[in-house]
């Protein structure tokens, strides 16, 4: 086992890829691009532990009634970290769920994430840092309570908390009370699989009680004494900039505190939140209109060939020869519109700084707040509390950099948050893409050639948890890309090249970053390949699969989820099915849609999902997390576009901007786990990926249209005319 | 202007322009935050609580118009020793994730109920317009279905 004593994850990040790096110098040579092109076939061996370097009893209290509390570095915005985290604790503890309590750590004496909460790489990511910080604990325990009770280490047992030894028993709490030194274990061993009591099981949340009672446990529930609300005016379209504001008829009206003008915004502070929004209407703001954008210019932007090209993917020959399959696909710009609204509260106490935000990223607030203020980043304690969703939007905080400025301004607690005016047209929006496909099918029926072009916005460069030399390294942006290589490897000649550009506002990771988008275009395509080879397009994908590795965990998981959606069987009248998968974050998915269409619009009823996730933790955190992604996927596949209008960034309301509700989604999700590992991999982004393509496609057997772009309803409209 | 109204059986009175939309009224001058912004606009139901029993969108609902009213919240659903049969349902189904929606979907569900005792998928789809972005509907609709019948059973 490894030392936890490791580096700090940023060096051990930069110590990885410095390996790339050397390589990389000494394959210049031959391109640099066979190099990255080979640490992308590598991707998921990089994917690596939690790099703890935080000491043991900063993650752990033990309360004097024996309940542990985990201070955790990953925060809860829904996907269950909490719960499955709490389960690798009991587990190694041997303690029962309901002695674990887990809670935000804060970003002064507790572990501090290196990175972010996102990237389904939070359980994964814990196996084995966090089940051996536990058992370390568990050791320390043991060797207080051997001298505690005269008794030799190997004597003891452990059960619910309590060590025993000779008919005497201490509880953990009792032993915390009377040791008075810990020494941290070099090494332990760790519990094998076939010994796991709670690791494995269908646990509740450990968060569900209060967020059935509705406890005020956001970010935006926060209250302090002294407390007032700050707004800060957002431009009202992209590629614009603040230049002055005439504040003279605001900062008299009723409530207003102050109406702070900072060399780059304007902000009004009221008594309360009202009164800031009527204030803030009476500002008149100069803004700087770079230029007005249109919608036509953005898509322009996108298309293949426009950006710069880097070939991310390369096997055998070039598409050649007549009889191509050529298409073109596209998918809209999109919001993350999590319902809690970005925002924070600050509260400046003499020289220390109090942050409470719904952040994904505590460790990069607390450092971009501290530099804000010109503070040592001791001075500033983040203390993150639930997130009312995340998605990404929350892997980059500048809302808490403008409140620590406006607090500071102000002198009291100041509560900022967004309008979802705001959230919506200030906000960074998953890229629009554009697509271009060929492919040749051979002599023997399967798939001779294929040639991907996804052409896409940055979505994780730019962001401050990649290290700039990252770009440099990898060239393409591999959050825009993200599902865009061909996971059917029997296909011997593989082109796919990634265009990487940027547009005049932001676009960020989105929930799997690329992976929708990407996900859903090339499965359409192996769908149009598949019929133009006459084969069912389960079979046609089967016969491109090896029978190793990952793809025999995609060929397992399309066949379950075959077997268990009935394909082959017979339907209801006018209803078809429709399959796609995706390969990701360790996990392979195959999903399949039920789909109909009833008065002239898309119905999907079922959706039958088929998951490999390696080793199960929680396997109702399993079933939640793959029913919401296919909800979330349904919505942004079927409804969501965000564009531009004069500038303007539309639309800018729920509604207009239309989000699934009971109506629309499948009344019908089930669930089908497959474990072929022996650790997890990440389930929370990767069902996300199918489930346009699986919709697409079922559209395309019930009625022989062929959908190629996101949003799907509005291109089954266009093709109904 | 002085308004004065039950909340979740208590007597309150506050004195705020009339126009303050009852949401912030209810969070930010009582201090109950159960009840959540999401929009702003009546688009999202995050905000939903019951004025004299009907589901109403708190942040597009003038603080005047609770004057003489009963109002009740998240805080007030359940009878202080057990919970509400939809609060029950939902902790059957384990249906929140993040849990931000959740209240507003529980008193819209609350209040549905109370005039559809057990509603069909289509009544279900009608009355419950609410947005949930973690897409918790799967489970939701399964809870909805669940509460009615703990709700008959109970009475």
């Amino acid at each position: 086992m490894n030392d936890t004593k490791q580096p700090n994850s940023r060096r051990r990040f930069l110590v990885r890829f410095t390996v790339g790096t050397g390589v990389l110098v000494g394959a210049l040579a031959g391109g640099i691009n066979p190099m990255r092109r080979a640490l992308f076939d590598n991707m998921e061996a990089l994917i690596g532990d939690y790099a703890n370097e935080d000491s043991i009893l900063t993650w752990f209290e033990v309360t004097a009634d024996n309940r542990i509390i985990l201070h955790s570095p990953k925060v809860e915005m829904g996907q269950g970290a909490f719960t499955g985290l709490g389960q690798l604790v009991a587990e190694e503890l041997e303690v029962e769920m309901d002695q674990i309590e887990v809670v935000h750590a804060v970003t002064l004496g507790r572990p501090i994430d290196p990175r972010s909460t996102g990237g389904s790489d939070t359980i994964s990511g814990m196996w084995l840092t966090l089940r051996e910080l536990a058992a370390k604990l568990r050791e320390m325990m043991k060797a207080n309570a051997a001298t505690i009770l005269g008794a030799p280490v190997a004597s003891l047992s452990v059960k619910n908390g309590i060590i025993s030894a000779n008919g005497k028993s201490l509880t953990y709490g009792e032993i915390v009370q009377q040791a008075t030194s810990w020494t941290e274990p070099e090494e332990v061993k760790l519990k094998e699989k076939k010994d796991f009591k709670v690791i494995g099981k269908a646990v509740p949340r450990i968060d569900l009680m209060p967020k059935i009672l509705g406890d005020p446990i956001f970010g935006i529930d926060v209250s302090l004494p002294d407390m007032v609300y700050g707004l800060v005016l957002r431009p009202p379209t992209v590629d614009t900039v603040y230049v002055s504001s005439d504040i003279s008829k605001a900062k008299s009206m009723p409530g207003v505190v102050k109406v702070v003008q900072e060399p780059d915004f304007v902000a009004v502070v009221a008594k309360s939140r009202p009164e800031a929004q009527m204030a803030a209407r009476a500002i008149k703001v100069n803004w700087k209109v770079n230029k007005v954008w249109e919608q036509d210019e953005i898509l322009a932007m996108t298309k293949v060939g426009a950006g710069k090209e880097y070939l991310i993917q390369k096997e055998g020959k070039a598409v050649e020869g007549e009889d191509l399959v050529e298409a073109e696909y596209s998918t809209a710009a999109g919001a993350h519109a999590q319902m809690e609204p970005n925002g924070s509260v600050v509260h400046i106490d003499g020289d220390q700084v109090i942050v409470y935000i719904s952040t994904q990223v505590p460790g990069v607030t607390q450092k971009e707040v501290a530099e804000t203020l010109g503070l040592e980043i001791e001075q500033v304690e983040v203390r993150p509390t639930y997130l009312g969703g995340g998605f990404g939007r929350r892997l980059h905080t500048p809302n808490a950099m403008q409140a620590a400025r406006i607090a500071k301004a102000v002198g009291k607690p100041v509560h900022v948050y967004y309008s979802r005016q705001d959230e919506f047209q200030s906000a960074e929006f998953r890229p629009p893409t554009h697509h271009t496909l060929k492919g040749k099918i051979g002599a023997d029926g399967l798939i001779e050639s294929i040639e991907h072009n996804t052409s896409s916005a940055d979505a994780a460069f730019g962001s401050p948890i990649l290290p700039k030399i990252m770009e440099t390294i990898l060239g393409s942006d591999l959050g825009a890309w993200g599902g865009g290589r061909i996971n059917y490897m029997k296909i011997p000649n593989i082109r796919v090249s990634a265009w990487r550009l940027q547009l005049p506002f932001s676009t960020t990771m989105w929930r799997a970053p690329g992976l929708m988008a990407n996900t859903f275009v090339l499965e359409s395509f192996m769908d149009e390949l598949a019929h133009k080879a006459g084969k069912d397009p389960v079979e046609f994908r089967l016969a491109h699969l090896h029978d190793e590795g990952k793809e025999l965990r995609l060929k397992n998981v399309i066949k379950a989820a075959a077997e268990k959606a009935g394909w082959g069987k017979s339907l209801p009248k006018g209803h078809a099915l429709g399959l796609a998968t995706c390969a990701e974050i360790g996990a392979t998915i195959a999903e399949i849609a039920e789909v109909s269409i009833e008065n002239g619009e898309i119905k999907v009823y079922k959706v039958t999902c088929a998951l490999d996730v390696g080793l199960a933790i929680n396997p109702d955190g399993i079933r939640a997390q793959v029913e919401g992604a296919i909800i979330q996927g349904f919505s942004a596949c079927m409804y969501e576009r965000m564009e531009l209008e004069g500038g303007k960034i539309v639309p800018t309301i729920f509604g207009p901007y239309k989000i699934a509700t009971l109506k629309e989604a499948p009344r019908e999700i089930e669930v089908v786990i497959l474990e072929s590992g022996d650790r997890p991999a990440g389930v929370g982004e990767p069902p996300v990926g199918p489930i346009g393509a699986a919709i697409g496609n079922a559209v395309f057997a019930a009625t022989g249209i062929r959908l190629r772009n996101l949003p799907l309803s509005d291109d089954f409209a266009a093709n109904q005319g | 202007m002085r308004i004065n109204f039950i909340l979740n059986g208590q007597t309150q009175s506050v004195d705020v322009d009339g126009a303050t939309p009852l949401l912030w009224v209810i969070r930010d001058v009582l201090d109950q935050k159960g009840t959540k912004f999401g929009c702003g606009k009546a688009a999202c139901g995050a905000c939903t609580i019951h004025v004299d029993g009907n589901a109403v969108r708190s942040c597009s609902f003038a603080a005047k118009y609770a004057q003489g009213k009963t109002v009740k919240t998240i805080e007030g659903l359940s009878d202080g020793e057990n919970l509400h049969p939809v609060q029950q349902a939902w902790k059957e189904e384990i249906v929140p994730q993040c849990g931000y929606c959740q209240p507003g979907f529980m008193m819209a569900t609350a209040a549905m109920l109370e005039k559809i005792p057990n509603p069909t998928d289509e009544d279900i789809d009608n009355n419950i317009s609410n947005i949930c972005r973690c897409g918790t509907y799967y489970r939701m609709r399964k809870a909805i279905h669940r509460a009615a019948e703990i709700k008959q059973t109970n009475s």
